[in-house]
Parts: structure tokens; C-alpha cells; sequence
């Protein structure tokens, strides 16, 4: 909840003004049965028509004064309620980007799109109910009882008994809802995941014929959905037919109260009925309230989703170091990684030293750990153990954005977004001219094939890049990392979908780039790195060996069998 | 809601259809209790005429009266709201249900060219969105009308001509809300509009945020996700405002008649038309007759919401699925010898992609398949498991033509191991027991030691029953794949499809498999499409592929002598894997 009050802050005026003006028209609503009880009381007993019509003119002038309010209050909680909304999705997306991987796995990312989406949509619904009738509501309701306190003091007694009664039963129900809605959703979010991965799947379901366990498995999750669902409306259900009996019980009280106070003479029996034109009118107001509860609690159980991405701190801290000289780029000292606490170290004791300009080739057996040593150096996340230095400097003392712009990364998962070939390189460098993108177009060997596209480095890329093939995004990633002119550029396997020619040429264009990064390359080929300066070879989280490759051939055996494996057979059956 | 529609939701409705009378039995009932307490009321007032002229035992028995009309009227109120409960509830179910078994029946060919989070949305949000439109409707449709139809008997009972005044004014408020919900429907066409976009940009925002990360692109996106968010706030903030405005304009339309009401009815009283008590009834009937028209008016927003939703949910139930069976379709026995007949396909019409394809494949055979990207290796496979049907020619596995087969006979009859690896979210064991649910531990572990998955399988946290997907574990792409390949090896099918299946795992590791391949394949007819060429040189048959075509076939040693297209491929290759 904390979450919202900076935009009730920002919002105050029409926080405000919104349930200001219900109130307003509230406050029409409640004179209308004294107005009426005037016309009985005054206007028919004195047979007086002309107090009657001004009477009812009066009526009329406040339906309009009552339109007028409740349209500008409308208004401004449409105002208050849009507004946090927006500013929730950008507080959202803001506070997602300000996190650091570790966090980011910890969210997921389809939980993430669900708290942007279907969560804010609650909070925004949720907020604009409120500002319209949470105030209205009650002020109807206390309004109604005051009134009744100012024609009978015994007889509004029974409205002092009977709304902590309503109050009771609206807010104890909506207490016993709550966790009912958060099962729900939580349910909801299965059944969703449920559909996602049948569709993602489909054409292994499909090749193990396995579609009625899908859709069986399906059928127990939906079911039970609706089962939770069932709960917790019927529940919230009971919150009308109890206020209705309190009310009717209140309207019975009044009856009997008012018959003898009546027959005292001390109430008119235009006054009883304007006793019980004020109970009905709660009650009206209460059956609305009660629709909105289901809103509330719903809001209430999304604002909760929200609040846990937002109380996602980061745990990595940066530095100030924002340039450095060293003829030493990236130095691991006995450097450890374990992703979460409970799992195995993904990376043990590691040492190496990797020098300005030099290409550092990274290999080993599947899931050794090539890809979390690409990341500990990108600081994408923090070594468990040991020190990693950058330049001279302690990685933690880089500043982030410095960091960044130094280091870049092409990932295993390529992933473009979509807009055009440019808006993708732009990534690289915001400030890159044409000249800078055909270059490094032509440094990803991925020139020829844009040329060709409609439109050149305007041609558009669609969601994620799908109307590209594998090996053409590839070449685009490896472009808009290329033009960001890094001084380390790592390449985490990503010419796996390049043929062999293409990938040395790709190499080959990066080594000779004007300004030459030190180059990390994770390749599953052992001909992509032979010529590196330093070879770092990985075994279950070990280095197994490091150094060129004739050293390693000589000493390291893991190496040996990853090159022969490679190379042996092939070479022993071309003679 | 329109005719069309509700024609094709009454089928769903029919299993449900006794809690439907019920529900406008009970609404019957708390209707007429609604109506008939104020009329209780009047009489008790009347019997207060004023000081010392009370008839206590009058006021008395209509309280007695007034109770018992709650109670019913409390336990019918219940009694409909959990109907219509599972009424809407139920409905959506069988709905999510039918359009899940409705995607299982879908041809791939609707699959691969539809975003898969549009069909969700219609299974999830345009679902649910009916159900709370419907849930809404239910409640207050029925008890409106009967409200309004008994109200207005009622009151004609007291008074004809106050209630014509009340008649005839009660369009004013009608037309007044359609006349709103008419001008704000293309408010809320923009809204769900730009919604869709939002959506899909969060989407890909949120799948890129490590890219975006990489690259310190944070503030460029947030501006341009910004741009979009304002824009979204000014659609939404007019659809939510102008919607709001029905309801106030309805009630002010309302107000007026109760005004005109006690006007009216106070001249009358004056003349000694009708009595007081009876006054109080017309005002208390007028306050409620109002009522439903207030609500109709507030969930006629929703209707139009939910019969908009409904029309997409009917939209994807309706669409043609995969060609049945034949019913005389024969299951599969006679495994081994494919005979590609002449076969072409496209996807789209305008782009032949396979033209005048011919393949015949012997029981046990290797085959080859290799060629450039796009060239139409893995449209073969989507042939022969016939998730997509030839457009000319056919396929036949033992002499059969594939579509006089039974669909599931055919593709169980393949184990298949993609490059693109797919796992469901569950334990690992339960992943590799995919194919053979009742396969013993043993068996799961055997298959995982075969395809090498066992050692690092054995270091997770909870070694097989160590859960992945999404909230689970972190597996690397070599990792996945060695689980795929671990998966066919326990079921073990007569035939095999290999694409690209090792494209993500180490080689020394890919060597391992080859062999454990290598014996899965004695006596199993295989396809496989690989890089690698100890793979290919080892096929009796190397189909070689170009733009949907196949150039040359036969084994290497005949297309090495024969010196085209395969001999270039091979010998550029073969360098650049020596490493030259």
C-alpha cells in the first residue's frame, strides 16, 4: 500500500476534490426525504399547492446541483485513478530496470508482465471505486443516521445499533475474502502457465501424442480454478442478504418505535416515513458498496503483487571509477559463484588474467560454466568468492553506466526488439551515424544481407526478430555490440548458427577493428579459438587448464579430448 | 448481446439451465418481497394517524408481515447469487476447457501464424471478462425487469394517473444511457486497443530486460515506453470518464421523476386522492423502480464488454481444425520403409516451397538430410508427422499412405529430438518419463545415463526430482537438449527424427551420443539433419537440399564422385573444421 501514497501525494487536489464532490451529491440525496417530508407534513396538511411546487422545484434544482457534483467528481477520480495507474507501469518498468540480474531471475519474467498488466489494471479500478464511493458510502450512511438523530433521538437509535452492524458484516466479509481472491488469482496465474506451456510446446505434445494428458491435466487446474472461484463469490455473496435483513430488522424497530411515539404526538407520520426513506437509502448504498468490496479486496491482493517487485532491492552496489589505464583487462582471483543459496558453486577457484587487447577463447563440456564466467565478468552478477578486478580496479568500484559501456556482451539468446535495423543498433550507440552502422554491419558479416532487405537499415524487425533467421540474428547482435566500440567485447556462442566461413570471417573483420577490444570467445568449436592468445578451459566449474593452444594440447587432457573430439575423426577419415 | 451470439453460448448454458430457473425463481421471489415490504410499511404508517389515534395491533401484524418477507426475501437473494455463481463460474469453465481441447485440435499451420499471447488472452482475459459481464447481467437483469414490470402493476393499482406520469417519462432515462454507451464505444475500442500494444510492448521489454540491461538502455526504453503509456492514459482516462457519466445521467433522469412523483402525488393528497400512506408507497416505489434502471444502465458498459469478449472466444472455437481422422484410419504397424511420392508444399500459395519431391527410404536406413537454411529440411519434417498435409503427391510409411493412419499411430511411431528444446515445467523425472508414463526409476535413470544427462543431473539440488521451468531451475541450452534426447531414448519409437539435436552440447559430449545414437539407430529408420559431417558421411542416403528442391541424392561416396553441389559443401566444410 505504502507504494501508492506518493501518488496521493501527486494527485492530492483531485484526491480531494473527488470524494469532496460525492460527498456533495451525497449530501443532495439526503435532503431530498426532508424536502419531501416537508411537502407531506407542511404542504398536504395545509393544503398549501404553492409550497408544494416550490418544494419540488427545489427537488429539481438539486438533482441538477447533484448531476453537476457527481460529474466533476467523476471527473477527478478518473483523474487521480488513470493518472497512478500510469505512473504505477512507469514506476514499474523504471524500478525492473534499475534491478540486476540476480533479481530479474528471481522475478521471472512472465511475473513481471502480469504485475504490468493485469495487476496495475486492479490497483487502477480498485482506486477509482474508491475515490467515487469509499468516502460517499460511508458519509450516506453516517449523513442518513445524522439526519435521523436530528427528527428522533430514541427512534435514530436504531440506526446508531444497526450500522456497526452493516460495518461489521462488509468488512468482516471482505476480510474473510481476501485470502479466497489471492488463492484465485494465484490459481489463475497456473492455469495461464498451464495454456502458455501447451502452446509452446505443441508440436512435442503432438509428436509424443500426449494431447489428453494435456488436456486432462488442463481439465484438474481449470477445475479447481473454478472451484476457488465458486468460494469465493458465494462467500462475498452473503454480504447483501445479511445487510438487507439488518436493515429490514432496523425498518421494523422503527415502525414499532414510531407507532408510539406517534400516538404521543411526539413525531408526525411523515417523519417515520422519512425515517425509513433514510434506512432504505443506506441500504441502496450498501448493496453498491458491496459490489465494490469484490473490486477492493481484488485491488487490495494486485497492490500486494505490485508492492513485492517494488520492494525488490538490488543487492549490488557500484563504485566511482569511471576510467582507468591498465595493461591488465579483466584479472579472476580465486573467484567463486553460487547463483542461490542451497545450489551447487557454479564456478569454483578461479584465476586467470586477461591482457588489454589479447583474445581469450573460452571452452568446456556442457554446463561447466562458460556462460557464468562471461557474466561475472560483465558484472552482470557478483562473484560469491574471491575478487575480480577490471582494469586495475576492483570490478565493484567501476561505476555502472562506465562499466557498461566498456564491457559488451552478446548473449547466447540473441534478442532483438522490434522496429528497425537502426532503432536495434541504436542500442549499441544512441549516437552512431550511418557510416558507424555499416561498419559495424560489415564487422558482423551481417551488411550484405540488410543491404538486400527493403529498406537497408531501415528495414523492419518484427517482434523478437522472428522474420529473421537464427544465423541472421546472431549477425545483428553481434553488430549492435561491435558499434558500441568496447574495449572488452564478449561473444557467449553466438555464431553457433553461422557456418563455419562465416564465423572465422566475423573474427577475423572484429581483430582488425580500428580499435581492438579484448575479445572473449565461447564457442563450442574448437577451430574459433585455436588462435587465441589464452585459452581458458572449463570443467564442471574448474578450470581445467589455461593457455595457448599448443601449451594446452601438451598439457591439459580435458582440452585434449574436447580438440580430438572435434578433430580427430574428422581429419582421420579426409586422407 | 446479440441474437448470434446468445444462439451459440445456449449450449452452454443448457447444463446449467435448473440453476437458471431457480435463479429467476428466487429473483421472482426477492423481487416481489422488495416490492410488497413498502407496501407493508404504507399500511402500518396509516394506521398512525396521529396522536392517540394509533391501531398498535394494525402496525403490529404488518411488522409481523414485514419480517417474514425478509427472511424469504434474504434466503432468495442468497439462493440466486450462488446460482448465477455457478452458473457464470461454470460456463467460463467449460469454455476454457473447450478452447484448451480446441488448441490440441488445431492445425499447426493456425499455431505457427498466430501470437500465442492473443490465444491466450482469449482463453484467460476474454473469458473471465464474460464472466464478470455475465455474472453482472444475471444478477440484475432478472430482478430489474421484475422489479420494473411489478412496480409499475402496483402502482397503476394506487393511482393510474401518476403512474402514466412515471410511464412516460421512464424512456427519457433509457435513451439517455444508450445515448451515452453509444458515444463512448469508440473510447473503449481505443483503449482495448492500446492495451493490445502496451501489452505486447511490456512483452518484449520484459523478455529483452537483460539486453536492455547490457546495453545501460534503460532511459531510452522508459521514454519510449512512456510515449506509449501517455497516450494509453489520455484513451483510457476518456473511456473510464465518459463511462462513468451513464450512471449520474441516468439518476438525475430518475430524480425528476421522483420529483415530478411527489409533486404529483402531493397535489392528489391535497385533494384527497389518495391517503398519506399511500404517498409514502408511490415515493418508496418511485426510489426503487428507479433502481433497476440505475443498474441496467451501470452494467450495460459491461455487457457490451463481455459480448465483445464472447465474439473472440466463439472466433478461435470456430476456427477449422486439423482435418479428423479418416474413420476407417488404421493404426500403424508396418514401421520402417517412407516413400515420399512426388510431394510439393507450401505454406502460403503464393510461395511454392517444395516441388515434385521423391524419396524412397528402406526399413532401417539412415538418411541424410542436408543443404542451406531455408533450403526446406524442416518443412520435410513437418511432413512426415504430418503436422502440416502435402499439397500434392503423398507420403507413405509401409506402404500406406500416412493420411489413411491414425495421427497419433503415425508420431508415436517417431521419437523426435528438435533443436529447439522444449521442456514442460515439472520434475526432471517427469520430463524424461514424457513418452512412457509408467516407466520405473530405472528405466528413467538408464535412459538419462545413455544420453549423458545423468552426472549433471545428479549434482542438482534434488537430483531427478529437482523441479525446471520457469520457477525452477536454471538449465543451460546443452543441458536441455541432453534431457530431450534422454526423453526419446526411454520410449524408444520404431523410427527417428533427428534436427540439429546436438546443435547446443559440447563435442566431446556430442561424440558420447553419436555412439549412443549410433546404436539406437541399428534397425531404426532415422532423418537426420546435422552440420556435423562424420553424421552425415555415416547416412545410407544424404538427401541434398536447395530452395525446396532436391538436387542430388545418394550416398557421400557417389556425390563426391558425381562433383557438385554436395563435394563443394563438403570440402568447404570439411576445411573449415580441420580448422584451415
Amino acid at each position: 500500500m505504502k507504494h501508492l501514497f506518493p501518488f496521493f501525494k501527486q494527485y492530492k487536489k483531485e484526491s480531494i476534490l473527488a470524494p469532496l464532490f460525492k460527498m456533495l451529491e451525497a449530501l443532495f440525496d439526503l435532503i431530498v426525504p426532508l424536502v419531501v417530508a416537508k411537502i407531506i407534513d407542511v404542504g398536504i396538511i395545509n393544503g398549501d399547492i404553492m409550497y408544494i411546487v416550490k418544494n419540488f422545484i427545489i427537488l429539481i434544482v438539486m438533482a441538477l446541483l447533484g448531476l453537476l457534483s457527481s460529474f466533476t467528481a467523476q471527473y477527478y477520480a478518473a483523474k487521480a485513478a488513470i493518472g497512478t495507474s500510469t505512473g504505477l507501469r512507469h514506476k514499474l518498468l523504471k524500478h525492473i530496470e534499475g534491478l540486476n540480474f540476480p533479481e530479474l531471475d528471481f522475478l521471472g519474467a512472465s511475473a513481471l508482465i502480469t504485475r504490468m498488466t493485469s495487476d496495475v489494471n486492479q490497483v487502477q479500478n480498485g482506486i477509482n471505486m474508491f475515490l467515487r464511493l469509499f468516502l460517499r458510502s460511508p458519509f450516506i450512511v453516517f449523513g442518513a443516521m445524522i439526519m435521523a438523530f436530528s427528527i428522533n433521538f430514541k427512534v435514530a437509535l436504531v440506526f446508531a445499533t444497526a450500522i456497526p452492524i452493516l460495518f461489521i458484516i462488509v468488512f468482516g466479509i471482505m476480510f474473510l475474502t481476501k485470502p479466497k481472491y489471492k488463492n484465485q488469482q494465484r490459481q489463475l496465474d497456473i492455469v495461464t502457465g498451464s495454456a502458455r506451456g501447451n502452446l509452446e510446446g505443441v508440436r512435442v505434445i503432438r509428436a509424443f501424442g500426449k494431447e489428453e494428458d494435456e488436456v486432462n491435466q488442463f481439465k484438474k487446474e481449470n477445475s479447481f480454478l473454478t472451484h476457488l472461484q465458486l468460494a469465493a463469490g458465494n462467500l462475498s455473496a452473503l454480504m447483501n442478504p445479511l445487510n438487507y435483513i439488518t436493515i429490514n430488522a432496523g425498518i421494523i424497530l422503527i415502525l414499532w418505535l414510531g407507532a408510539s411515539k406517534v400516538n404521543s404526538g411526539i413525531l408526525l407520520s411523515g417523519n417515520v416515513i422519512a425515517l425509513i426513506n433514510y434506512l432504505s437509502q443506506i441500504l441502496v448504498e450498501l448493496v453498491k458498496l458491496a459490489n465494490l468490496i469484490v473490486i477492493l479486496s481484488k485491488a487490495v491482493v494486485s497492490c500486494g503483487r505490485i508492492g513485492q517487485v517494488l520492494d525488490t532491492k538490488t543487492a549490488m552496489k557500484y563504485g566511482n571509477v569511471e576510467n582507468a589505464c591498465s595493461d591488465e583487462a579483466v584479472r579472476f582471483e580465486n573467484v567463486s559463484l553460487k547463483y542461490s543459496e542451497g545450489a551447487e558453486n557454479s564456478l569454483n577457484n578461479i584465476n586467470f588474467c586477461a591482457k588489454c587487447g589479447d583474445t581469450i577463447g573460452i571452452i568446456g563440456g556442457t554446463g561447466s560454466g562458460k556462460t557464468s564466467l562471461v557474466n561475472l565478468i560483465a558484472r552482470f552478477y557478483d562473484a560469491t568468492e574471491g575478487k575480480i578486478t577490471f582494469m586495475g580496479h576492483n570490478i565493484k568500484d567501476w561505476e555502472k553506466r562506465a562499466l557498461r559501456k566498456k564491457i559488451a556482451v552478446v548473449m547466447q539468446k540473441t534478442q532483438l526488439f522490434s522496429g528497425t535495423v537502426r532503432s536495434n543498433l541504436l542500442y549499441g550507440n544512441p549516437n552512431a551515424s550511418d557510416q558507424d552502422m555499416w561498419e559495424a554491419l560489415k564487422a558482423a558479416q551481417a551488411d550484405e544481407f540488410v543491404r538486400q532487405k527493403e529498406g537497408g537499415l531501415d528495414a523492419v524487425i518484427e517482434q523478437g526478430g522472428r522474420n529473421l533467421s537464427g544465423g541472421q540474428k546472431q549477425r545483428l547482435s553481434v553488430a549492435r555490440a561491435v558499434i558500441a566500440k568496447p574495449d572488452v567485447l564478449i561473444l557467449d556462442d553466438s555464431s553457433s548458427a553461422l557456418d563455419y566461413a562465416t564465423d572465422a570471417a566475423m573474427r577475423n573483420a572484429i581483430a582488425n577493428l580500428q580499435k581492438k577490444p579484448t575479445l572473449f570467445i565461447v564457442s563450442q568449436r574448437t577451430a574459433a579459438i585455436e588462435k587465441a592468445d589464452l585459452i581458458l578451459v572449463l570443467e564442471d566449474g574448474h578450470l581445467a587448464g589455461q593457455g595457448t593452444h599448443a601449451e594446452l594440447l601438451e598439457s591439459c587432457e580435458t582440452y585434449r579430448e574436447i580438440y580430438e573430439s572435434a578433430h580427430g575423426k574428422e581429419r582421420g577419415n579426409n586422407e | 448481446m446479440n441474437k448470434k451470439n446468445f444462439k451459440k453460448i445456449s449450449p452452454y448454458l443448457k447444463p446449467y439451465r435448473h440453476f437458471a430457473y431457480l435463479s429467476f425463481i428466487c429473483a421472482f421471489i426477492s423481487s416481489a418481497a422488495a416490492l410488497i415490504i413498502p407496501i407493508f410499511c404504507g399500511h402500518a404508517i396509516d394506521f398512525m394517524l396521529g396522536a392517540g389515534k394509533v391501531d398498535f395491533s394494525g402496525v403490529l401484524k404488518y411488522i409481523y408481515y414485514i419480517a417474514a418477507a425478509t427472511v424469504i426475501a434474504a434466503i432468495a437473494q442468497q439462493l440466486m447469487a450462488v446460482s448465477n455463481n455457478k452458473i457464470a463460474f461454470c460456463i467460463s469453465r467449460d469454455l476454457r476447457r473447450d478452447l484448451f481441447e480446441k488448441l490440441q485440435r488445431l492445425p499447426l499451420s493456425y499455431l505457427d501464424t498466430h501470437r500465442s499471447g492473443d490465444l491466450l488472452s482469449r482463453m484467460i482475459t476474454d473469458v473471465d471478462t464474460f464472466s464478470d459481464g455475465m455474472l453482472m447481467g444475471l444478477s440484475q437483469l432478472f430482478t430489474g425487469i421484475i422489479t420494473i414490470v411489478g412496480t409499475l402493476a402496483v402502482m397503476f393499482s394506487y393511482n393510474i394517473s401518476i403512474t402514466l406520469i412515471v410511464g412516460a417519462l421512464t424512456p427519457l432515462s433509457l435513451f439517455s444511457a444508450r445515448f451515452i454507451s453509444k458515444k463512448i464505444q469508440r473510447w473503449f475500442t481505443a483503449q482495448a486497443k492500446l492495451r493490445g500494444e502496451q501489452t505486447a510492448m511490456i512483452n518484449e521489454l520484459t523478455d529483452g530486460m537483460k539486453v536492455i540491461h547490457a546495453y545501460m538502455h534503460q532511459e531510452e526504453t522508459l521514454k519510449e515506453f512512456d510515449k506509449l503509456n501517455e497516450k494509453f492514459k489520455k484513451a483510457a482516462f476518456r473511456a473510464t470518464f465518459f463511462s462513468s457519466l451513464t450512471n449520474p445521467s441516468t439518476r438525475l433522469i430518475n430524480n425528476i421523476i421522483y420529483a415530478a412523483v411527489s409533486l404529483v402525488s402531493a397535489i392528489f393528497a391535497v385533494g384527497g386522492g389518495i391517503t398519506v400512506g399511500q404517498l409514502s408507497v408511490f415515493l418508496s416505489y418511485a426510489g426503487q423502480y428507479a433502481k433497476p434502471f440505475n443498474e441496467i444502465s451501470g452494467v450495460i458498459t459491461e455487457l457490451q464488454n463481455a459480448a465483445a469478449s464472447l465474439e473472440r472466444v466463439f472466433e478461435l472455437l470456430e476456427e477449422t481444425e486439423e482435418k479428423r481422422d479418416l474413420p476407417n484410419a488404421k493404426v500403424l504397424k508396418d514401421t520402417g520403409a517412407v516413400r515420399f511420392d512426388d510431394v510439393s508444399f507450401s505454406y502460403t500459395k503464393e510461395r511454392p516451397l517444395l516441388k515434385n519431391i521423391s524419396i524412397d527410404v528402406k526399413k532401417g536406413q539412415k538418411i541424410a538430410i542436408v543443404g542451406p537454411t531455408g533450403c526446406g529440411k524442416t518443412t520435410l519434417i513437418n511432413l512426415l508427422m504430418r503436422f502440416y498435409d502435402v499439397c500434392g503427391g503423398k507420403i507413405t510409411v509401409g506402404g500406406e499412405d500416412i493420411r489413411n493412419l491414425t495421427r497419433k499411430s503415425l508420431r508415436k511411431s517417431f521419437g523426435m529430438v528438435l533443436q529447439d528444446t522444449w521442456l514442460k515445467s515439472g520434475t526432471i523425472r517427469e520430463n524424461i518419463a514424457y513418452g512412457k508414463l509408467d516407466a520405473t526409476y530405472e528405466e528413467i535413470e538408464a535412459a538419462a545415463k545413455s544420453a549423458y544427462a545423468h552426472s549433471f543431473i545428479k549434482r542438482l539440488p534434488n537430483g531427478y526430482d529437482t523441479i525446471i521451468g520457469e520457477a525452477g531451475a536454471e538449465l543451460s541450452s546443452g543441458q536441455k537438449q541432453l534431457l530431450c534426447i534422454a526423453r526419446v531414448m526411454l520410449c524408444l519409437p520404431p523410427m527417428l527424427i533427428l534436427d540439429e539435436a546436438t546443435s547446443s552440447i559440447d563435442t566431446r559430449t556430442e561424440i558420447k551420443i553419436q555412439a549412443a545414437f549410433a546404436k539406437m539407430m541399428q534397425g531404426r529408420t532415422s532423418f537426420i539433419v546435422a552440420h556435423r559431417l562424420s553424421t552425415i558421411r555415416e547416412a545410407d542416403v544424404i538427401l541434398v537440399m536447395k530452395d525446396g528442391n532436391i538436387i542430388e541424392q545418394g550416398t557421400h561416396k557417389e556425390l563426391l564422385e558425381k562433383n557438385g553441389f554436395y563435394a563443394m559443401l563438403y570440402n568447404i566444410r570439411a576445411k573449415e573444421e580441420s580448422g584451415k
